[in-house]
């Protein structure tokens, strides 16, 4: 297989070629290895690379397969957002703090990978603890949009989103807590599903918002991402948020459908407030082409309206910082991570946070704790969580009238590097049409829908009620357009 | 001026579950440090809490126990603050939905009378880490980082340091009871913040209330409250003011001393758990676990009085321990009488647990096997000798008590002939001892009374004895 | 938006700041801070809040032992030990 055939490689082509016994997983990975090293120096997607692990991981898959054993993942090499614990290397979340740790347990998704024989090639680049939409505010340095050169890749899942959509990894996992799956791959032109909130377990990833947190999958195409979650959804008892619901086949959401009419007789929501001010002309373009082209595939579409959205943002931020600022407390220098030693607990404390943390996480902890703090709690946190109640129920009551609602991911396309980085509201607002379904809980994806002119990866958004991934993939997989 | 005491208590009680409350490390006192400990009560990057189920069942439990309402919906909170014994920097804890609500304990007040003690709310939470203080730092042990404690909230009902002690000692053996608990003071099961303040008597505002925190024993919350009594006595007499403030116990100088007040005041920017969903209990789960719950030991003694018509006392002494008393419910219950029952169980059973250091569930005595011991007594089948011979055997071994009458023929002889020939036989032998009954020494018929049961091995009826005795002697 | 001070809140969050940063951040959290204030022009009486993503009551785990971490594995990510201990500075108490 040649450097351009393993670039384009799904994870559905990859079963089926060692399934088939035409290529080893040691090979994958050696190929794999070779271009994600050579792409470091430009595109920095990964933190770290376990190229020993994963060689070791290669040649047991392909003994196992040798041996006669088959699974769903067996022998697929998967990148790992560098917030979920791999047990044995390090997860840093892409800060300071967490420098020289080293997991001495599997994530829940990690070891329900692992037992379907996936293979962690490394760790992929993200903003410091999932703070960001840009991949800048990691402590190790940016990650670049390996499509759209010289720009963001978006984030907080940048380096996942970079890696996959650079083919420097067949497939990745990232986490969700605003919109860190969804832009980062719309920006990538990639496949990315942020699941139900309480499908995918969170255990041993680190917490950022712990009710708006959800871990994906990254992938190239929709069935690769029904692949993954197919392995990583269920209830896991040791995340008590984690729901026992039944997790279907995935991959079987568009099984049966009429090929010339898929999506006859799903009905499909634009929100009018999606399609307000402020979207850039190239993505409103793209995202109405896919509106077209989901009503020529059966699909009948009808305006709806969530006339709380204008609030998403200032709920968003009050609601995440929240939860993020106690999240964060237990980086003390205590445990594990980074310690600036002093004579006194109090000044340890202060000196170690204020050096393992960078500025973005120092804001929002500081915004977190004030919205907390005795005085502003009313004003700020709890008439939030009553917002996030209007939030929810905008979305409850479009779904009462649809399926799904398609819209755009991001206002515009991604900006270069280095832009709008003392602005944190500029870089806020491009969460603006993401963090209701983290807010709601439901489900919702990013899927490629084709380029603007400077050939930046736009992508489009399809929001699902929850625990409706079926209706989402069996819409995604329709409007599919590669390329 | 004459003052009235105010006296509420913030009791913890740890649960005795298996496992810890948010994670399935084990719970064990006294193990070296950081041997229980996991990803999740060390608060890793990424680990979770997740709800014991039986923590809460317990909490219920003792919630019923003490006449509480088990609150429809239940939260857990986060309670930030920084400390080296929190492995998160926050404490999960109740802070506006706790499960059990109202409740009281009874008790008897220094007046005599039985006064309750209401009960504010039981809260669950979990314990901190253990801090040892060395030359120059402090170590941290988490093993105990995560234990389940109720907090029992009292209302301020509680007039005096006996009165406190009083309910503590009926709030712990209700615990106990309901088998929630160990209770054990030593291994600090119980722990308790005392509030205390005082008022001029007939005064309806309370006055200004210290903190004494983190109290173990019984005797130092007894002896700290005396002192700190005192001493807010001793002040407002000099014309000084109570401070709000919390103290501690000094265990060497036997004093309460002022803490450390901390240069900034705390604010613990409590909010609602994200990582745990809430509590809403169906009327049916709680009546479940409510099977489980043995009747609160008031009730119990006073049912038992009225049912086997033994003294207040006797069923108080049989009702304080669960097991004890389910014993003695079972052994009258077997033999018809509960008064026999009670005396046999309160005098004989009890000094030979006490003689040989066996606990009585320990040991191989059933209830059983005492009913059907006192219906044989009852029955008149053998004597009151026979049955005490027997009961150390059975308390050590078991048995059938019918069948190891039987076999050994221990039956007690009622035939008047057997026996008047008997007395007859030891009046001869003896005719000093009859000349000094005749004389008005009437002590000496119990010498014909042992004469005669030795003659018959101890089987003799001793009732028919003296009667046929009686008549030969007049 | 009145009372943000951002010495309490950095000492509360115990975050060190600089004294740029105490600048920077405090100039950049007052306008965030004003911003999200929009949340106070909308009408929120009578609502529940929303506290999680889902609404799903009653998740326990069974009082089960799980397998930790022995004292070794434990200890391995600390700073400093003492014994089988996490070490600290001396805390006053």
């Amino acid at each position: 297989m040649n450097t351009e055939e393993l670039k384009r490689l799904t994870v559905a082509e990859t079963l089926r070629l060692l399934r088939a016994g035409k290529v080893t997983s040691a090979e994958l990975v050696r190929g794999l290895l070779e271009i994600m090293e050579s792409s470091q120096q430009d595109i920095h997607a990964f933190v770290t690379i376990d190229a020993e692990g994963a060689l070791r991981q290669a040649a047991e898959c392909d003994a196992r397969r040798a041996a006669g054993e088959d699974l769903p993942l067996l022998g697929v090499p998967i990148a790992i957002k560098d917030n979920m614990n791999v047990i044995g290397q390090p997860c840093t979340a892409s800060s300071r703090i967490l420098e020289g740790y080293v997991a001495p347990y599997d994530a829940t998704v990690i070891a329900k990978l692992r037992a379907a024989g996936a293979i962690f090639l490394g760790r992929t680049n993200m903003d410091e603890f999932a703070l960001g939409s840009t991949t800048q505010t990691s402590a190790f340095g940016p990650t670049e949009n390996p499509v759209a050169r010289g720009c963001i890749p978006g984030g907080s899942s940048g380096g996942s989103a970079a890696a996959v959509g650079g083919g420097l990894a067949i497939c990745a996992l990232g986490s969700d807590t605003g919109g860190s799956i969804r832009q980062p791959a719309s920006h990538c032109g990639i496949v990315g599903v942020k699941p139900t909130y309480g499908r995918v377990s969170r255990y041993g990833v680190v917490a950022c918002a712990s009710s708006l947190d959800q871990v994906g999958p990254m992938t190239k195409t929709v069935e690769d991402a029904a692949l993954i979650l197919n392995v990583i959804s269920g209830r896991d008892p040791m995340d008590a948020t984690c729901l026992d619901e039944a997790v279907p086949d995935y991959t079987q959401a568009w099984a049966g459908a009429d090929p010339e009419k898929p999506l006859a007789g799903m009905r499909i929501g634009l929100p009018k407030e999606y399609f307000g001010e402020g979207l850039d002309p190239e993505v409103r373009a793209r995202v109405e082409a896919a509106a077209e082209r989901a009503r020529a595939l059966g699909a009948e579409t009808v305006e709806v309206s969530l006339p709380h959205s204008g609030y998403g943002i200032p709920t968003y931020y009050i609601c995440m910082t929240a939860e993020l600022s106690a999240n964060l407390a237990r980086f003390d220098g205590v445990r594990y991570g980074l310690r600036v030693p002093c004579d006194d607990v109090i000044a340890q404390y202060g000196a170690t946070r204020a050096e393992g943390f960078g500025a973005e996480v120092k804001r929002r902890v500081l915004l977190g704790t004030f919205v907390l703090s005795s005085g502003f709690y009313d004003a700020y946190y709890n008439r939030a969580q009553k917002v996030r109640t209007l939030i929810r129920r905008d979305l409850e009551a479009a779904f009462a009238r649809c399926d799904l609602l398609l819209g755009p991911v991001t206002p515009e396309p991604a900006w270069p590097l280095g832009v709008y980085q003392n602005d944190p509201i500029r870089n806020y607002l491009s969460d603006v049409l993401t963090v209701a379904a983290n807010l709601a809980g439901c489900c919702a994806l990013s899927l490629p829908a084709g380029k603007t002119g400077e050939g930046k990866p736009v992508g489009v958004q399809l929001i699902g009620p929850n625990f409706g991934e079926m209706a989402l993939f069996r819409a995604a997989h329709a409007l599919e357009c590669r390329g | 001026m004459e003052y009235e005491v105010v006296i509420g208590l913030e009791t913890h009680v740890q649960l005795k579950t298996r496992t810890k409350m948010f994670c399935g490390c084990t719970l064990e006192f006294g193990a070296e440090p950081n041997t229980h400990v996991c990803p999740v009560c060390l608060g890793y990057p990424g680990a979770l809490p997740s709800m014991n189920r039986k923590a809460i069942r317990y909490t219920v439990m003792a919630g019923l126990m003490l006449g509480c309402r088990i609150a429809p919906y239940a939260k857990f909170d986060r309670k930030n603050y920084f400390y080296p014994d929190s492995s998160k920097n926050y404490q999960i804890t109740q802070l506006d939905y706790p499960l059990c609500l109202g409740g009281g304990v009874d008790i008897a007040g220094d007046d005599g009378s039985r006064r309750t003690i209401r009960i504010n709310h039981i809260h669950l939470e979990e314990d901190v880490a253990k801090l040892t203080h060395r030359a120059g730092c402090s170590g941290v042990d988490y093993n105990r980082a995560g234990t389940p404690l109720m907090e029992i909230v009292s209302e301020p009902d509680l007039r005096s340091a006996d009165e406190a002690i009083a309910y503590l000692t009926a709030l712990r053996e209700m615990m106990i009871y309901a088998g929630v608990s160990e209770c054990n003071l030593e291994e600090g099961n119980m722990r308790s913040d005392v509030n205390v303040s005082i008022r001029p008597k007939g005064q309806e505002a309370y006055g200004t209330k210290v903190e004494i925190k983190n109290m173990n024993t019984f005797s130092g919350i007894h002896a700290a409250l005396l002192f700190e009594i005192d001493r807010q006595k001793r002040v407002l007499e000099a014309g000084g003011t109570i401070r709000q403030e919390t103290r501690r116990w000094d265990t060497e100088a036997l004093e309460t001393a002022s803490m450390r007040s901390k240069e900034n005041a705390d604010d613990y920017r409590y909010f609602p758990e994200p990582d745990l969903m809430p509590i809403a209990l169906t009327e049916a789960q709680i009546a479940e676990w409510a099977k489980d719950l043995p009747e609160a030991p008031g009730a119990r003694r006073a049912r038992m009085t009225e049912q086997y018509g033994i003294p207040e006392y006797d069923a108080g002494v049989l009702s304080a321990d669960r097991a004890l008393a389910d014993f003695f419910e079972a052994a009258a219950q077997r033999c018809g009488n509960g008064k026999l029952a009670s005396n046999w169980v309160m005098a004989e059973v009890l000094a030979l647990t006490a003689k040989t250091g066996t606990a009585l569930t320990e040991s191989a005595l059933r209830p059983e096997m005492l009913g059907d011991l006192l219906k044989l007594l009852e029955k008149k089948t053998i004597n009151g000798p026979t049955a005490k011979a027997l009961l150390p055997e059975l308390f050590e071994k078991g048995g059938d008590p019918e069948a190891i009458v039987k076999e050994r023929g221990l039956g007690q002889v009622s035939d008047s002939a057997a026996i008047e020939a008997l007395v007859d036989a030891a009046i001869a032998a003896n005719p000093k001892v009859v000349a000094d009954y005749r004389a008005g020494k009437k002590a000496a018929a119990g010498f014909f009374v042992g004469q005669v049961m030795k003659a018959s091995k101890g089987k003799a009826s001793p009732q028919l004895v003296q009667e046929i005795l009686a008549r030969r002697l007049a | 938006m009145a009372g943000f001070d951002i010495d309490r809140v950095a000492y509360l969050a115990r975050l060190n700041l600089t004294d740029e940063e105490r600048a920077l951040f405090g100039g950049q959290l007052e306008t965030i801070v004003n911003y999200v204030d929009a949340i106070a022009r909308l009408d929120t009486d009578g609502l529940e809040p929303t506290l999680h993503g889902h609404r799903v009551n009653n998740i326990f785990r069974e009082d089960v032992p799980v397998t930790g971490l022995d004292p070794e594995q434990a200890l391995a990510n600390a700073p400093a030990r003492i014994d089988n201990e996490f070490k600290m500075p001396r805390v006053v108490e």
